[in-house]
């Protein structure tokens, strides 16, 4: 199974996102914003990287651009998590290299869905 | 159908939900007072949008419709749509108020909104200028018997972790897929050796032949906006049929996209009804400083195993020095076990900015407020109730304490009045200050309303610090007429109880003209105190060592009967109240004559008793058990714990004890 970094300074919905994964066998990461998202990243190689956008000390977008600016990271799909109320937000990812994204509110299946939609 | 339980995740969302409003009033609060600081713009919105977020993911549909619109006013501040002005700020605080009314009755499982909520709704959407309705979701066009579609990719499409095979498996779900034409696109290097794999040169002319709305054709490409060339048009009917180009089958050359998932055993037990036990944030730190004592611990324990299993009286010395590191070890792991539960007073003095901003506004008073000593730590336990009665406190203050701008300015003091709030370590005590600079207590009016409710005689001589003691009996205010922020009855005395309940005490200075100091002393933790361990009979108690004044010898003589039966002794230039822990307690075979026993002098809330017991034993830290838990409760003992040779020893509550020899006087 695939191994996934979960970043979101929103406990809750972090915690939510790595227990709906775990359940399908993945092995998740967790991360508190794009920061520790880095160091984690730099440990390890992720399969896929799921991220908040708007996190303290290191937004998504930033993370994004320097998650994309390392060699290792050239290719991995990276999703953001993104409200449907900020459009521009997913056009600002895409524009850093994100690879797409799942809008908030998500239930478990659709966060299932979009995974397997990324991973095949 | 794979199920995750989320109310799993429901306390998390409120604690943190609390802590968002609690860093956005935060802001605010920095905001009102001038701060141009953006990033204080950043933490309001992303607490706004976090929490929108968060309730909308877990279901809370009032909430998140609520916080949708105080974001949407957020956005336009962010984005210097808007300006900040203090009537923004007030309605953000008072959307914030409304917020952590819904979180607490959804916690309760309540229905979040209520009028005040729909109201505040209303008037923040009206704010909202020309904001955009939600998108509405577009009403799919009429199906086209098919589409054709040019694909290009461009150059740096893998790099963005998408994958042209996604988009085929994708098609291929919506209708049958057809590949006229596979191309390398212009941009691919002429000479092979210079071709990056990491670049992708491709491009397809597709059909998508059934009924597929263009919506769900759109949905497969979103992703790829700006990562390629696409053009899509609908298939005319006689197309269609017309196609005679030998299709290319995919299909082979990629798994079946269509399987279903496999059934997920996500599923949790349902969490409905499941108390929440709360929960505690640690930091990395005290968790690693619990793991090394623990390290230590082990290695200690296999000396001294090590000691123990070839033991002979050579080792005798070995065996102390062992005994020794294992002491050391027990005191550092309790300690950093206990810091365990141990959060910064920070958290309670967060609350006061907002307390004395409203106070101001509603009294006409200025205030500064000081905040120091914010990262003293305490116990989680003691943390939570504190705040209660230090908000009582910090309203008398300025309620009662602070004067009017013009009546400072008489006084020769500066308009703005200062209240303090101070949290420092004294032993094994926190001590919180909370200092106004205001009239000080009156103790006219103290002892007038005193006599007025029969708390003393109009002839009684009184100090000043009794004087000010009278302020803490039940049933006392001062105030000259009732406002709705204090006096109500639910005075000082109310105050003193919930810090005595927390095994802490209270009290006051005052200086006429200069102000009033209130200290409340609190215990580090609620788990251990250090105890006098005192035999009475073949009983052990322990008496705590707070409360204890000295410990003496009295001869026979120096104990007199009273009236009542009771029997006092002199102690510096008052008279005690002796009580005998073997009457209070019913224990047989004590020591009953005064000379032979003896006193040990404590004192409660002001009051002070000497209680005879047989013999002091020394000095120990007891890990209280609750009684009440374990057995019933029991008038005054407080909880038991286990002392160093195995038996068990009550620990006195020397305020019950004290109420218990009252009432014993007064039978």
């Amino acid at each position: 199974m695939a191994k996934i970094l979960a970043v979101d300074d929103s406990a809750s919905m972090r915690g939510m996102v790595a227990f709906t994964l775990r359940g399908a066998g993945h092995e998740v990461t967790e991360a508190e914003n794009g920061q520790l998202a880095l160091d984690a990243a730099g440990g390890s190689a992720f399969d896929l990287v799921l991220a908040d956008v708007n996190m303290p000390v290191m937004d998504g977008i930033s993370m994004v651009r320097a998650l994309r600016a390392k060699p290792e990271y050239k290719g991995v799909p990276i999703l953001m998590l993104t409200t449907e109320s900020h459009t521009e937000k997913k056009m600002e990812g895409k524009a850093a290299g994100a690879t797409g994204w799942l809008v908030k509110p998500f239930d478990p299946e659709q966060l299932l869905a979009t995974v397997k939609r990324v991973l095949g | 159908m794979a199920t995750v339980d989320l109310s799993q995740f429901h306390q998390t969302f409120f604690e943190e939900s609390h802590e968002g409003l609690d860093a956005m009033e935060a802001a605010l609060l920095a905001l009102d007072s001038g701060s141009t600081d953006h990033e204080l713009v950043h933490t309001i919105f992303r607490a706004a949008h976090s929490i929108k977020g968060g309730a909308a993911t877990f279901g809370f549909a009032d909430m998140a419709a609520f916080t949708h619109v105080a974001e949407s006013l957020l956005e336009e501040v962010r984005s210097e749509r808007r300006a900040v002005d203090a009537g923004l700020i007030d309605l953000l605080l008072r959307s914030l108020d409304c917020l952590r009314g819904m979180l607490d009755r959804t916690s309760r499982g309540q229905p979040a909104a209520d009028a005040g909520s729909e109201a505040l709704r209303a008037e923040l959407a009206q704010l909202v200028a020309g904001a955009p309705a939600p998108a509405a979701v577009q009403a799919s066009a009429a199906p086209a018997t098919g589409w054709a579609i040019r694909f290009v990719a461009l150059p740096h499409l893998l790099q963005t972790g998408n994958d042209p095979l996604r988009v085929f498996n994708e098609l291929q779900t919506l209708g049958r897929l057809e590949v006229l034409r596979a191309f390398v696109t212009e941009s691919a290097p002429a000479d092979f050796a210079a071709l990056d794999p990491g670049q992708c040169h491709l491009g397809w002319e597709l059909r998508l032949h059934g009924a597929v709305a263009r919506a769900d054709l759109d949905a497969v490409f979103d992703w790829l906006d700006g990562d390629c060339e696409l053009a899509i048009a609908p298939l005319a009917a006689a197309a269609t049929e017309a196609v005679v180009a030998t299709p290319v089958p995919v299909a082979a050359a990629t798994p079946a996209a269509e399987t279903p998932a496999p059934a997920r055993e996500a599923t949790v037990a349902s969490g409905a009804g499941h108390t929440d036990g709360g929960s505690i944030r640690v930091g990395i730190d005290k968790v690693d400083a619990l793991i090394d004592m623990m390290g230590e611990l082990v290695i200690t324990q296999s000396m001294l195993s090590d000691i123990g299993e070839h033991f002979d009286l050579s080792q005798l010395e070995r065996l102390r020095e062992g005994l020794a590191q294992l002491e050391r070890n027990t005191r550092e792991l309790q300690d950093s076990v206990m810091r365990i539960r141990m959060l910064p007073i920070g958290s309670v003095f967060n609350r006061f900015p907002r307390l004395v901003r409203d106070l101001e506004r509603k009294l006409g008073k200025q205030v500064r407020l000081e905040l120091h000593g914010e990262h003293t730590e305490l116990d989680k336990t003691v943390l939570e109730k504190i705040g209660d009665p230090m908000v009582h406190l910090v309203r008398n203050a300025i309620d009662h304490g602070l004067e009017m701008p013009e009546q400072r300015r008489a006084a020769g003091k500066s308009e703005t009045g200062t209240l303090t709030l101070d949290a420092h370590h004294e032993g094994s005590n926190i001590i919180v200050r909370i200092s106004d600079d205001g009239a000080g207590l009156s103790h006219e009016r103290i002892r007038a309303k005193a006599v007025e409710r029969g708390l003393v005689s109009a002839t009684q001589p009184l100090s000043d610090d009794e004087v000010a003691e009278l302020i803490f009996q039940p049933g006392f205010s001062t105030a000259a007429q009732a406002t709705d922020l204090s006096g109500r009855g639910v005075g000082m005395d109310v105050v003193r109880r919930n810090v005595r309940d927390l095994g802490g005490s209270v009290g006051v200075k005052s200086v006429a003209g200069q102000g009033s100091v209130f200290t409340i002393a609190l215990p580090l933790t609620l788990a251990i105190i250090d105890g006098l361990v005192t035999t009475v009979g073949a009983e052990r108690y322990i008496v705590p060592l707070i409360s204890i004044v000295e410990s003496l010898r009295l001869p026979a003589d120096a104990v007199r009967r009273t009236a009542g039966g009771g029997e006092v002794f002199r102690f510096r230039d008052e008279y005690l109240p002796v009580i005998r822990l073997h009457h209070a307690f019913g224990c047989a075979d004590a020591v009953t004559a005064i000379e032979r026993g003896i006193v040990v002098v404590v004192e409660d809330g002001g009051q002070r008793v000497g209680l005879l017991v047989d013999e002091l034993v020394g000095q120990q830290q007891a890990v209280i058990k609750s009684l009440e838990k374990h057995y019933q409760q029991v008038q005054g003992v407080s909880g038991a714990t286990i002392v160093s040779d195995g038996s068990v020893a009550l620990i006195v509550d020397v305020g019950g004890v004290v109420r218990l020899g009252r009432r014993g006087k007064a039978a």
